[in-house]
């Protein structure tokens, strides 16, 4: 008899994965500009550490929330005791509002709705064990999140059936692709209970169109036994709000309040990203609907929020001064620095899929490999991670159908630390540029023996081309 | 709008939550009519909360203190980033170490653990259904002996599949599980060809309130070291032991027994009990096999603690001093609240079952039954509910074999109250006798109708309402009076 479950002993944890390396190899040898400076450089790691000088001001300012104390008066004691599933009240009202905020004030949140979870990871898993059963299939869009693997799959015995994106139209959700999705998975004998999307889209760093979320919704008034999951976590990364469209606004524009998509439509959130609160492990859930509510909620109970930390952020989020304040210095440093990345990576003749939110780029490094394969990608990952000692993900990581693509994020790290990066990943194309260019001379040489000759210049040719074509795209 | 349950999942449709058992209705009387000695005399005396609120001054003082402990202070502050950031699922390594060490005093120094081996998990709650993620798959079963904590149902079976096999206990040798019942259980089981992965139970108990003496717990290590099964030991109460026999731990019996097999040892810990913090999510898998903790670990990003409340108790568990005199007053408080309740019973003629931890004790109400049949026990629940206003929480919901045993929480409210809940027991036994003795068939008529009028709706119809409007929670709630 096997001593351990089969969920220990297989790998649908997905950590075998190369996003998961990549980070290995940064713990074996973290960049420190004083301690380490030729070490790796994680570009791999979506957080955010751009506006921690406003929550510590705001700290300074308010010792009550810090030290367990309203009015002067102590509630560690209350505060110790408090494992409610339901949520301390006040930091529900205060996160509904913020939520609220961060779509512009355009739909309101229920604080009745919410269900708050141990970080979005725990949510999405929640998710689906309140909405499919073993062996059903959630549709996700690639590329998407690596962890998605973990969190949707392993303990839930749920597929994921891809909904394929390609780069010929920006990665966008076609209506084909959706309802091949649905077919694949019809074939593979799997009842499809959802699709879940990331909006703004982790890798893409792009939020989702109204011509996609259209489309979606016209799937799922079709299909009266799919969900909608939309996890928004990135909501507060968007550089202009009025560019996010949320899945609530959907329902409240075409005023679907009334149709039994209402229920079928949830949000998961968090504050790992637009707060940069990750270590604070706070996830939550939104639904319309009731018995997800009531089921999830009961489910919470294995991963329920700190109540210290509850009320340290109750206190932050209803300070309206500081979130509206907050969300607008947010918004306006990550555009700054995914422009500094963008044009830095312009200047190397490197292209990004143009974003409008996220805290990375979504990378074109096409034109770098060696041949449109993955086995290419893999090889050009592993001479930037161990040459160029930049952590950064490929796209195979996420699922991406085509090779070449990388994502590589912006937000966690110094401006110094991203110059850094730029300027050693700028000698790493300089130097391949020129290796090419004297192949390419020598071969140009010797163009009358041999066939790869010919193979070799119609690349080079190839890349600058499309080097041209990407310029004029931005 | 009607929504169609077959939207949902099977487990979100169903109802192997558990939250429909009568553990729960008791929350619920409680929720609806709270005690407050002034603004609500005549409420519901919650008792049937297993919680320690004795200690809670002393951790108060330490923070005053220790500003430094905060991120959010100004001497703390400056950790505030690299914390608010950190989401390592291994834990902070001050955080994994002060509760090693933490757990090695709260067990006297008498066994000794390593910081590697701490996992983190969404309290002992989480705790508990990781581990079993990790040893067992759906259909597999456990053995648990009974009485065992009502939760577990849902802890350990609801979302992962795993079946439980209850070995019966019963009072005849105050509720110890013998190796004979191990024994019969598990042929009796296996002969039906289900899987048994292991045996999980808690030391100290709930709901009895006793530790396992060395001798049982070796006879427990030798039968699953024998059958080569799993041994998960939920030592949550491990800190609130305060008389012979003192409590021992798995971890110091493993040690003397060179022969078992280690990776099947697993400890289930949390601070909820000891410390009284349940609001922290603080709970700990420690395995001594190595793929559990592996596994464990990954799955922690399911439940991990949030790193604020890490860094808080890395700096209070790392005070050696504090820790060392906060466990000898935890023992002490408990002592001295245990010898006030059972000794205020025993004086209106109640007996418990002798008890040496936890924060409650099994009271003995088997001669107030009108029979000996668990209908009869829920009878008598309710009278306790409804007219005596205390919530207890019957043993059915313990899954006790034998009916009349309810468990009474004593450490969840301070002594004036805990002092007018005897009173209302004394009042209502007293008040029992002498109607039992009246054979005034007038009375017994009236007694009868009563009876038959508490008319409490606690269907799970009522809890989801409950869960659907919160709001409905009393306004004299603690919570929301702060």
């Amino acid at each position: 008899m096997d001593l351990l479950s089969r969920k220990a002993t297989c790998n649908s944890h997905g950590q075998d994965s190369s996003y998961f390396l990549g980070w290995e190899e940064y713990e074996k040898n973290p960049y420190d500009v004083i301690k380490n400076p030729q070490g790796l450089i994680q570009m791999g790691l979506a957080e955010n550490q751009l506006c921690f000088d406003l929550l510590e001001s705001w700290l300074a300012n308010n010792p009550d929330a810090a030290n367990f104390k309203r009015d002067g008066q102590s509630i560690f004691r209350e505060l110790a005791l408090f494992q409610d599933y339901h949520g301390l009240s006040s930091f529900k009202n205060a996160l509904a509002d913020f939520m609220s905020e961060n779509r512009g004030n355009r739909v309101s949140f229920d604080s009745n709705n919410l269900v708050l979870t141990a970080g979005a990871t725990s949510a999405n898993e929640t998710l689906m064990f309140c909405l499919a059963n073993p062996g059903d299939a959630f549709l996700l869009p690639t590329p998407y999140y690596p962890g998605f693997d973990r969190d949707l799959k392993w303990r839930t015995g749920v597929e994921i059936v891809p909904i394929q994106c390609s780069s010929t139209n920006g990665f966008r959700i076609t209506k084909l692709a959706l309802e091949e999705a649905y077919e694949q998975a019809k074939k593979l004998n799997l009842n499809v209970k959802g699709i879940l999307i990331t909006n703004p889209s982790n890798p893409l760093g792009t939020t989702t169109t109204q011509t996609e979320l259209n489309i979606l919704f016209d799937f799922i008034s079709k299909n009266k036994n799919i969900h909608l999951v939309s996890d928004e976590i990135y909501s507060g990364t968007v550089f202009n709000s009025s560019e996010f469209i949320s899945v609530m606004e959907i329902i409240k524009n075409n005023q679907l309040e009334n149709t039994d998509v209402f229920n079928r439509v949830h949000i998961v959130y968090s504050l790992s990203k637009d707060l940069g609160l990750p270590g604070f492990r706070v996830g939550a859930i939104y639904s319309n609907n009731k018995d997800v509510i009531s089921a999830a909620t009961k489910m919470s109970s294995f991963g329920l929020v700190s109540s210290q930390t509850q009320y340290l952020l109750s206190a932050l989020l209803s300070d309206k001064k500081f979130t509206k304040n907050y969300l607008r210095e947010n918004q306006k440093r990550l555009k700054n620095r995914q422009r500094k990345l963008v044009s830095g990576l312009e200047a190397m003749g490197i292209g990004c899929l143009k974003s409008n939110a996220g805290l990375f780029c979504w990378v074109d490094m096409r034109h770098l490999l060696s041949s449109k394969t993955f086995e290419a990608e893999m090889e050009l990952w592993k001479k930037i991670v161990y040459e160029v000692k930049l952590n950064i993900s490929p796209g195979s990581s996420c699922h991406c159908e085509e090779p070449g693509w990388f994502r590589v994020c912006f937000a966690n790290m110094s401006e110094e630390t991203l110059n850094l990066a730029l300027k050693r990943l700028k000698k790493f194309v300089d130097d391949g540029n020129s290796k090419r260019s004297c192949q390419n001379n020598e071969n140009q040489r010797q163009k009358s023996s041999r066939k790869k000759t010919m193979s070799t210049v119609s690349n080079w040719v190839f890349r600058l081309s499309f080097q041209d074509r990407e310029a004029e795209e931005r | 709008m009607s929504t169609d349950k077959n939207l949902l999942s099977k487990l979100a449709a169903g109802d192997k939550h558990g939250e429909d058992s009568p553990y729960f209705d008791g929350w619920k009387a409680y929720d609806n009519n709270p005690f407050h000695p002034t603004h609500n005399p005549q409420g519901v005396i919650q008792m049937g909360l297993a919680e320690n609120q004795l200690c809670s001054d002393l951790i108060k003082e330490w923070i005053k203190a220790n500003p430094h402990a905060s991120i959010c202070t100004a001497d703390g502050v400056d950790s505030f980033s690299d914390i608010a950031v950190f989401q390592d699922y291994h834990g902070l390594k001050q955080f994994r170490q002060a509760i090693a060490a933490f757990m090695g005093r709260a067990r006297g120094g008498r066994a000794s653990f390593e910081a590697e081996r701490v996992v983190m998990s969404g309290g002992a709650t989480g705790a508990n259904e990781t581990l079993m993620f990790c040893l067992a798959d759906p259909g597999d079963a456990f053995l648990i002996p009974t009485p065992y904590y009502a939760a577990f149902d849902r802890d350990l079976r609801w979302r992962t599949g795993v079946k439980i096999i209850p070995v019966e206990c019963n009072s005849s040798n105050n509720f110890q599980v013998t190796k004979q019942a191990l024994e019969s259980t598990y042929l009796k089981f296996q002969e039906t060809g289900i899987k048994i992965k292991g045996l999980i139970l808690a030391n100290p108990s709930n709901p009895l309130g006793t530790t396992l003496d060395r001798e049982t717990l070796e006879t427990i290590v030798s039968f699953i070291n024998d059958k080569q099964i799993h041994l998960v030991c939920d030592e949550i109460y491990a800190a609130t032991a305060f008389a012979e026999p003192r409590f021992t731990s798995v971890a110091e019996i493993i040690r003397d027994m060179d022969h078992v097999n280690r990776d099947l040892i697993h400890i289930v810990y949390s601070l909820s009990k000891d410390m009284g913090l349940p609001g922290f999510r603080v709970g700990v898998v420690y395995s001594y096999n190595d793929a559990v903790v592996s596994c464990a670990r990954r799955m922690s990003s399911f439940g991990l603690v949030s790193s604020q409340t890490q860094s808080f108790l890395a700096a209070m568990l790392s005070d050696q001093r504090f820790v060392d005199s906060f466990l000898v007053e935890v023992s002490k408080r408990v002592a001295k609240r245990h010898r006030m309740f059972t000794e205020g019973l025993k004086e209106m003629g109640i007996s418990c079952l002798r008890s040496n931890a936890g924060l409650f004790v099994l009271m003995d109400l088997r001669q107030m039954l009108k029979d000996q049949t668990f209908e009869s026990e829920m009878a008598l629940w309710r009278v306790i509910i409804n007219k005596v206003k205390i919530n207890v929480s019957p043993g059915s919901s313990f899954h006790c074999s034998e009916p009349g045993w309810f468990r009474v929480c004593f450490a969840n409210m301070d002594e004036d109250t805990l002092r007018i809940g005897l009173e209302r027991i004394k009042d209502f036994v007293l008040g029992e006798r002498d109607n039992k003795n009246c054979n005034n068939k007038k009375e017994n008529k009236k007694r009868k109708s009563f009876q038959k009028n508490l008319k409490l709706s606690f269907s799970s119809m009522m809890y989801d309402e409950h869960v659907r409007s919160p709001r409905l929670m009393s306004p004299h709630s603690p919570l929301l009076r702060t």
